[in-house]
């Protein structure tokens, strides 16, 4: 496998047969697999799977907090080395620094790129403001909801200007209704301002709903199940998750991440869906 | 853009949102409020009143005491004595001496204690090589230490400040490590994805996040200090609370070893209250549970 160059119509993930096993107590488990996955320029995928499936570990490789045992991770065609501010990261527990107010948080990682305080403010401002805590700009982290507390973290991840965003069950610790709030605000930031998006969850509605393709993974080994295209007519909406076409996608995603074969895996490289073109100069 | 938004903190968690929008402005809903508030300071005043009454019984107890024959000085002996003492000068001395010495010994023991703690904290090879020594001289009571300091370090101030030093710094350090230890990976994981370097994070992330755990280190240690106060006053002092006391003994002159006492346990009690303060203002952004 050679290193592919970065091409404007290239994909923007590429990850090439990551394998990431973990020792435990002497014995080896395999949590990533061989896996091959391309993500485009602005495409919105979601990860789904059972626990144990390696979806954690596969964003933890891209995040640049963990490196593959073989295989690599690769942006824009460079390798991963290490976490840095082209990958935005969401995690599931908010990870707000507590004793920064709001804006503190937002402007942490402009704080170090190396912006002025002018400029920190008013780019945090945008930003607070595009995720509706206005008001709360100067308010501590612990007077904030759950839903508030991950619209903060959107927020900071989204200051810097990474071209990836990659969330780890962002809204997997909030109620239902927040849920739904917050994930109908997330397409909607994202269709303003777009980035390339790798959402993690467990939650089979919330990958149908948000996703342009969904990865459906398995566990022992993880591996990649399947891979579904979502094509929903009209914008999404709450009427979206009513209509026929919502619920046979979501059945077929459900029937592939509950009712696995044994052994099935596929590539979700983009060679691996439109057969590759012969010789790219 | 801003219409969505808005919406969305409108109807947004029903229940959390009401009460933090309560917090951000101050007016909202003002009788809930000042009932709420003058509740509060009822109970406040209740509880002082408690507080006072059972002050005024323990010295009517002790006063009792000493009326029906036990060996105790009376309560106004005490603040006769405490008079005596303050208006010849010799306790207002005393006190200089004895918190000069609790101060200096604490202050550097915590000047220490903390740069050695984020080290161990920080560095696994620093952890290896200094722990094995905090561990076992952190047994060794402070005050054992004082027949070694004397034959070291002679009997000036020197060997007092140095068992007071150790046992500021042995508080402090244990605790400062165990704030770094503690550090929440996910938050040094977020620094670094947005792009923070590990000077960053230890000085962004790593430092506020121990500031905690040190303070609840600097009130035992000034506690194990001023406990190890009047042992250390025992060394040859000329002046110095524990000194009076060890004085008083002699001469089996009880109020002025009562005065020396509650003395001591006053001053102790404001500095551990000023400490406290400083705990509630740094560390007001903590979520208690």
């Amino acid at each position: 496998m050679t290193t592919t160059t970065p091409t404007a119509g290239g994909p923007r993930i590429s990850v090439r047969n990551v394998t990431r096993t973990f020792d435990l107590k002497g014995e080896e488990f395999v949590a990533l697999d061989d896996v091959s996955l391309d993500v485009a320029d602005n495409e919105f995928i979601t990860v789904v799977g059972p626990s144990g499936c390696g979806k954690s570990t596969l964003m933890n490789i891209l995040a640049g907090l963990d490196t593959p045992t073989s295989g690599e991770a690769l942006v824009d065609g460079r390798p991963v080395t290490g976490p840095g501010p082209d990958r935005g990261v969401i995690f599931q527990q908010y990870a707000l620094f507590p004793w920064l107010t709001v804006r503190k948080n937002v402007e942490f990682g402009l704080k170090t790129a190396g912006l002025s305080a002018k400029d920190r403010r008013e780019k945090a401002e945008h930003f607070i403001e595009m995720v509706g805590l206005g008001e709360f700009a100067d308010a501590l982290p612990k007077m904030l909801s759950g839903g508030m507390k991950q619209r903060c973290a959107i927020a900071r991840a989204y200051a810097v200007d990474p071209s990836i965003l990659l969330m780890d069950e962002p809204f997997g610790a909030l109620d239902a209704l927040t849920r739904v709030k917050l994930q109908e605000q997330l397409l909607d930031t994202w269709s303003r301002e777009k980035r390339t998006v790798m959402f993690i969850t467990h939650d089979v509605d919330e990958a149908v709903f948000l996703a342009n393709r969904v990865v459906v993974m398995a566990a022992r080994p993880g591996r990649i199940y399947d891979v579904i295209d979502v094509e929903l007519p009209g914008p999404r909406t709450e009427d979206l998750r009513l209509s026929p076409e919502f619920t046979e996608l979501r059945n077929r995603v459900w029937s592939a991440v509950y009712h696995q074969t044994p052994g099935r895996r596929v590539d979700a490289t983009h060679r691996a869906i439109a057969p590759s073109p012969t010789a790219v100069a | 853009m801003a219409s969505m938004t808005e919406t969305v903190t409108a109807r947004d968690e029903p229940g959390t949102a009401t009460s933090a929008s309560a917090l951000a402005e101050p007016n909202a809903e003002p009788s809930r409020r000042t009932r709420r508030a003058r509740q509060d300071s009822a109970k406040r005043a209740r509880t002082l009143l408690l507080s006072a009454i059972s002050i005024a019984a323990g010295i009517g107890v002790w006063w009792l005491l000493s009326s029906i024959g036990f060996k105790l000085p009376s309560p106004a002996d005490v603040v006769v004595r405490g008079w005596e003492l303050t208006v010849d000068g010799t306790l207002g001395a005393d006190l200089v001496a004895s918190l000069t010495r609790v101060l200096v010994g604490f202050a550097l023991g915590t000047i220490v204690a903390i740069p050695v703690g984020f080290l161990m904290g920080w560095y696994a090879w620093a952890r290896g090589l200094i722990e094995p020594w905090i561990q076992f001289f952190r047994t060794i009571p402070p005050l054992a230490i004082i027949p070694l300091a004397i034959v070291l370090l002679g009997i000036g101030e020197e060997p007092k400040i140095l068992v007071i030093f150790l046992a500021a710094f042995f508080a402090c350090v244990i605790s400062t490590f165990q704030g770094v230890v503690n550090v929440d990976r996910t938050l040094i994981n977020a620094a670094r994805v947005l792009g923070t370097k590990d000077a960053g994070i230890f000085v962004r992330v790593v430092v506020p996040a121990s500031v905690p755990f040190i303070l609840v280190g600097m009130r035992v240690g000034l506690g194990a200090a001023w406990a190890t106060l009047v042992a250390a006053e025992l060394i040859a002092a000329q002046q110095g609370l524990g000194y009076r006391m060890q004085q008083a003994q002699l001469y089996y002159d009880l109020p002025t070893i009562f005065v020396g006492l509650i003395v001591i346990g006053v001053l102790g009690l404001v500095m551990d209250r000023l400490l406290l303060l400083a705990e509630k203002k740094l560390t007001g952004w903590q979520e208690r549970r």
